[in-house]
């Protein structure tokens, strides 16, 4: 297709209906992608409006609000919400506005409600589960049409909340596929992760580092999969930490630190052979055989005990399976070891907000806890010698882009028509399937959003 | 290396009580002067600073922060991290410092402060300061204080600690490339 033909997306004529979503459709081709996915505000608008509508975004984890009352707020596709832990123990997700105006009913970032929700502004109230309780001057309101209306009913639930594994996802409208249809196997790379705790429960903890990166969302999470760019891209690093580390002799034990870092310089044929699957609905596994994180000194005591819950074969599956990234498209990435995960959320066109999260791993040695917080200081903090070269390229793709003579990024590496038929496929870790795969859900999801409005 | 400052009396008393008016400006003045090679670009003088067991840290949570340990931190470095920050400065491959980095700190008056380490054999300084980090012509602006745990070594101050309290450490930040 004429590129000239795809950048109609912003002219008037092709808005609305059919021809906006064709429109949308010709962005995402078998092997490259135009640059509007990263460029366009109206792209984004509807991306915010419809995809992130009717795909499974992660919200947060319920380690998060321990107690009834307490709660955790955060904004996905543009909209408010409030996950809040119920008197029962059970967890659920309101849209954080008032009935009444629309005022945000907590404006904290977490904290505690108390037993119920009491707006600041004319102290309307409301359950834990949103329900209304009182208004005051009620009786200014006998005979309107108040409960009868939205306005009367509290605060909006939503209803497509999944908590799987403590971890909580929303979807914010109920049109898309359910919970587990959409995330499938990559599922297990949660399990994964929990399943290192001999008691079975993760605890977020040491805080959140938090990046304001001036790219594309998408830019950010096809990158999560390439493993053709730290040999270039992380040179300064990695040859860095290989001059402060050379006069060592082999056997030397590593600081933990230089056991992070050093991998990062690992060759082409390493990740290549570390090999990677696309799941459907552009979720994926890197690293399926090996990754960078399989190198950590062992624990001997901590392994024991997680034989101890759940047998030997078990445990070697779970300690031997340290992928490089599993991604629950959108949203998240994951890492099993270290207990670490990234959360993607889009703020603008060009700026996305990167959170970084530490878990601790209940009944497992201080240590990991050590490492998670190590790694993502040394690899995800905004001081983070590593990611500097990495926001820098983000950014500067974001800049690039907008040259004229191409507007087309380039996914060619490793296509093979016979991916086009879906499914889980297992593939190369350097292949960029990985990346066409989110680029194809991308269009499905955008699409389906568009289609049920 | 960069002549410092004149070696310290370490037999003086070590409260704040004791710190007369001469020994803090003598630490004010080292630390104004670590700030300044910072502002130069002159990182291996900077990093000579450092006692062999220096940390630098900036706390996630601000002056809040208890420890290091069961909070995260924006960065805890000790001598061989920060000489991997310098090291990879220097590299012609540091992509992300084309074009290049530049910073300012503005200082306010240091003050010794009673130490927060009981075992401190060293004097405590806290600084108010402004950063400003440009790159691209696009600032990043950081407030906060310092808190500077300086020791003697051999006739010369050397920072112990240097601990950065930011104002919103907290906060989603952009990339912060160089030293606060």
């Amino acid at each position: 297709m004429e590129a000239g033909a795809v950048t109609g997306l912003a002219a008037p004529a092709l808005r609305g209906g059919a021809g906006l979503r064709s429109a949308v459709r010709a962005l995402v081709e078998e092997d490259r992608v135009h640059r509007d996915l990263y460029l366009s505000d109206e792209l984004f608008e509807l991306e915010q409006q419809h995809f992130f509508a009717t795909t499974w975004s992660y919200l947060g984890h319920a380690s998060q609000v321990p107690e009834a009352g307490d709660y955790l707020t955060v904004e996905i596709g543009g909209r408010p919400l409030v996950m809040v832990r119920q008197s029962d123990g059970a967890i659920r997700v309101l849209f954080n506005r008032c009935a009444h105006k629309g005022t945000r009913l907590v404006s904290e970032a977490h904290g505690n409600v108390g037993r119920h929700f009491r707006c600041p502004y004319h102290a309307w109230t409301y359950r834990l589960d949103g329900t209304p309780m009182g208004v005051p001057l009620k009786a200014g309101y006998e005979g309107t049409r108040l409960d009868a209306c939205e306005s009367g009913r509290g605060m909006t639930a939503l209803s497509n909340v999944a908590v799987y594994r403590d971890f909580v996802f929303v979807k914010l409208s109920d049109d898309g596929p359910g919970f587990d249809d959409y995330f499938g196997d990559v599922l297990r790379a949660l399990d994964n992760m929990v399943d290192r705790s001999p008691e079975g429960r993760l605890r977020i903890d040491g805080g959140c580092l938090r990046n304001v990166i001036r790219c594309n969302w998408k830019i950010y999470l096809e990158n999560i999969n390439d493993t053709v760019h730290p040999m270039s891209t992380h040179q300064s690093a990695v040859d860095a930490a290989h001059c402060l580390w050379k006069d060592q002799p082999a056997d030397a034990p590593k600081p933990m630190a230089m056991e992070q870092i050093l991998p990062f310089g690992a060759g082409y044929d390493f990740f290549d052979r570390m090999g990677g699957r696309a799941y459907p609905n552009g979720h994926s596994v890197l690293g399926i055989h090996f990754s960078i994180h399989s190198g950590y000194a062992q624990l001997p005591d901590y392994e024991a005990a997680l034989r101890d819950v759940h047998g030997a074969e078990r445990t070697a599956e779970i300690l031997q399976r340290s992928p490089q990234n599993a991604v629950l498209y959108p949203s998240l990435a994951v890492k099993g070891s270290p207990q670490s995960i990234r959360v993607i959320r889009p703020l603008a066109a060009d700026r996305t907000l990167v959170e970084a999260w530490s878990f601790r791993v209940a009944g497992a040695p201080d240590v990991l806890f050590e490492r998670t917080q190590t790694y993502n200081r040394l690899v995800f903090s905004p001081m983070s010698v590593v990611a500097h070269d990495d926001v820098h390229l983000f950014e500067s793709i974001q800049r690039g882009l907008h040259a004229d003579g191409n507007p087309w990024v380039s996914l060619h590496r490793n296509f093979d028509r016979k991916e086009l038929e879906g499914g889980t496929i297992e593939t190369k870790g350097t292949s960029e399937l990985l990346m066409r795969n989110q680029y194809r859900a991308w269009a499905k999801s955008m699409l389906q959003g568009m289609e049920a409005r | 290396m960069n002549p410092v400052v004149a070696a310290p009396s370490v037999a003086t008393a070590r409260q704040p009580a004791s710190v007369d008016a001469a020994l803090e400006r003598e630490l004010a003045d080292f630390v104004a002067m670590e700030a300044a090679l910072l502002d130069a670009g002159r990182y291996d003088e900077w990093l000579a600073l450092f006692a062999d067991d220096g940390r630098y840290w900036v706390p996630l949570q601000g002056a809040a922060q208890v420890d290091p340990i069961s909070h995260n931190s924006l960065a805890y470095e000790d001598r061989l991290l920060l000489t991997l920050r310098v090291e990879r400065l220097k590299n012609p491959r540091a992509h992300s410092q084309q074009p290049r980095s530049r910073c300012q700190h503005v200082l306010q008056r240091s003050i010794a402060v009673e130490s927060t380490d009981a075992a401190a054999d060293g004097y405590e300084l806290r600084t108010p300061f402004l950063y400003v980090e440009s790159r691209d012509h696009e600032p990043v602006m950081l407030t906060g204080s310092y808190r500077h745990v300086l020791v003697a070594v051999d006739g010369a101050w050397k920072i112990r600690l240097k601990r950065v309290d930011l104002l919103d450490a907290d906060r989603s930040l952009p990339a912060i490339q160089l030293f606060i």
